[in-house]
């Protein structure tokens, strides 16, 4: 055998290190890349308790320290009541609605036995996953638009309207729209993980109750839901980790009337009008840090109420 | 096989119904845009165009193809979708066979370092900071540096490593080859279905991105395309979206061209790239996906 890096041992500690040089050349330049775009945004976070100032730059710390007096802000801007309702309810409706869909999906395409016909329709509701907000935002406006709109000319030759309705401009609608087209989006891609945990299902299981007499619906109920009962719980405490995250590409493409704004914005969208175009740096931090902070507390109450049920990422 | 039962039979007979009405939502909205863009814009206003052109033209397409600042923002975006993913894969990988490396000093560390990451984050505005004090902004460099290892790539390419007989590096390094050789000769060649998805996946992401661009670059002429079409949905008269050729903006101003036909042709060039080459990866994503799932 060649002198194996690994096997050399009880030398110096630098002298292993050299051995083994040309690995470690591989991990450095990733070490780096991920110290400064992740790690040092991380130490940015310090701002928050900071009057920060563009002129110190690097020099964080010439900053003066301020304590919590941006988040009392936050807690008292005018604006604090609807973004948390808006965050709450577009996330609540995303959930409630996007979290079970791609099961459903997933449950109605294994009851599939024409293999082409599966094939067509997978492929058919993935796409949409690889297109941008833009495009899917285009598309959307396109649909929904009074002049040539497809949805307003068959809401007309059904009677359902006389007038052609600007679906995008009107507050009533938009929460129904910014979660149809999430659905619509995402639907098929997250089906992918739940079709692989029903394949693992043993077959013998189906063909044992089968003989039993059970409909294909007691069959889904008792045998494949249960069984993909864990993979189901993982994505529920990721789910819940990612519950603030109400939004943020598609809100911005979305909601471009600013007569939305009472309904859309939510605290993503917030902190990236602050923070990036008016600049207030501090407090925009201190919105994303509160954000933050709640996050990590409902990904862990989850992931306590998961373990007592047998299920948990950690 | 045994027969249905009757109310087996309405709830099969159901979901293939259900399914293809959802595909054909999913379908259906880039067929509208397909069939709006080979319409004469001025037919289009008129209303009722949904399934086919009814006033057949290519004017629109001749136009987006003729407009240099569009075909500037095309070539922003092969640009860097090209060079992003071919640099952002090879790093990932480079840096997922060294950690794989049991014999690796600080593997331990290194790994904790990077999971770490996936958990917490600065957030939008400390990462708007420092990539301005780094001096990225404006820079096209600032499409590639920042988004070169994934870590959750990482892990998938570490995954589908281990995988790799072991026999086969080591009979590599008994030839002689170092570890480089083995990486790039070995490695790398016998990587080609997750290569081929991870690659999909990071090329999308670039050719999808119009965010760091709206947030980092001022220059008009390193825009790429998204950002631009986003600019033009964006603005209620198209003539303020500033991201046309001057006689794209007179021909919609004389009404030879409406911006709904020239956002849908523009809409179905850029989403056609994906189109072409997604199906041809699908089968290797799926696995893809599933071993980035099972995190360790």
């Amino acid at each position: 055998m060649p002198p194996q890096q690994g096997m050399v041992s009880k030398k110096g500690f630098f002298r292993r290190l050299f051995k083994q040089l040309d690995i470690q050349l591989m991990v450095w330049p990733g070490v780096l890349l991920v110290f400064v775009f992740s790690y040092i945004p991380m130490y940015g976070v310090l701002t928050a308790f900071m009057d920060y100032d563009v002129f110190t730059g690097s020099r964080i710390f010439e900053n003066p320290w301020v304590g919590f007096k941006h988040f009392e802000a936050f807690f008292d801007a005018p604006a604090f009541d609807s973004i948390m309702r808006n965050t709450l309810v577009v996330s609540l409706l995303k959930f409630i609605i996007g979290f079970p869909a791609p099961i459903i999906l997933a449950l109605m395409l294994n009851e599939v036995r024409h293999m082409m016909f599966k094939r067509i329709v997978q492929t058919i509701t993935y796409l949409p996953h690889f297109m941008s907000w833009v495009i899917v935002g285009g598309l959307v406006m396109s649909l929904l638009s009074t002049e040539n709109g497809s949805v307003n000319i068959l809401l007309e030759n059904v009677g359902a309207i006389n007038e052609p309705i600007n679906f995008l401009s009107m507050k009533e609608y938009f929460w129904a729209i910014l979660v149809s087209t999430n659905v619509w989006k995402e639907i098929g891609f997250s089906s992918i993980v739940y079709l692989a945990a029903i394949a693992a299902v043993d077959p013998h299981m189906y063909e044992a109750a089968d003989i039993d007499g059970a409909s294909k619906f007691k069959q889904i109920y008792l045998i494949t839901i249960p069984t993909i009962m864990p993979v189901i719980t993982i994505f529920m405490i990721l789910a819940m980790g990612n519950f603030l995250n109400a939004g943020f590409e598609d809100i911005l493409i979305l909601a471009q009337n600013p007569a939305l704004r009472p309904v859309s914005d939510v605290i993503d969208t917030y902190v990236y009008r602050v923070g990036l175009q008016n600049a207030k740096y501090s407090y925009a931090v201190a919105v994303g840090l509160f954000k933050a902070v709640v996050s990590v507390g409902l990904l862990t109450i989850a992931n306590y109420l998961a373990r007592r049920s047998g299920t948990s990422l950690w | 096989m045994k027969r249905l039962s009757y109310s087996d039979r309405i709830m099969v007979v159901s979901i293939y119904v259900f399914l293809i009405l959802l595909s054909f939502s999913a379908l259906y909205p880039f067929w509208n845009g397909l069939v709006v863009s080979f319409n004469e814009g001025i037919d289009t206003s008129k209303g009722g165009v949904t399934f086919w052109p009814r006033a057949f033209t290519l004017d629109n397409y001749k136009v987006v193809f003729s407009d240099d600042n569009l075909m500037n923002a095309f070539f922003i975006s092969v640009s860097r979708t090209v060079i992003g993913t071919v640099a952002a894969v090879f790093m990932t990988a480079l840096l997922a066979y060294g950690l794989g490396k049991s014999y690796l000093m600080g593997r331990k560390f290194f790994t904790v370092f990077f999971v770490f990451t996936m958990y917490f984050g600065g957030g939008l505005v400390p990462t708007f900071l420092l990539i301005n004090s780094l001096g990225l902004n404006n820079k096209f460099l600032v499409f590639i540096i920042p988004g070169l290892i994934s870590v959750w790539n990482m892990i998938v390419f570490r995954t589908f490593f281990k995988s790799l007989p072991a026999g086969l590096e080591e009979s590599a390094q008994i030839d002689g080859c170092g570890n480089w050789g083995t990486f790039l000769k070995i490695v790398l060649p016998l990587s080609g279905p997750i290569i081929a998805t991870l690659g999909l996946f990071t090329a999308v992401a670039h050719w999808n991105d119009w965010f760091v661009p709206t947030i980092y670059i001022n220059n008009e002429n390193l825009m790429p395309v998204q950002t631009i079409l986003r600019r033009i949905l964006n603005s209620n008269l198209i003539q303020e979206a500033g991201n046309l050729s001057p006689e794209t903006l007179e021909r919609i101003a004389k009404k030879s061209l409406t911006s709904k036909a020239l956002i849908n042709a523009t809409i179905m060039v850029v989403t056609l790239p994906i189109m072409l080459v997604y199906p041809f990866v699908q089968k290797y994503f799926v696995k893809g996906v599933l071993v980035g799932s099972l995190k360790e």
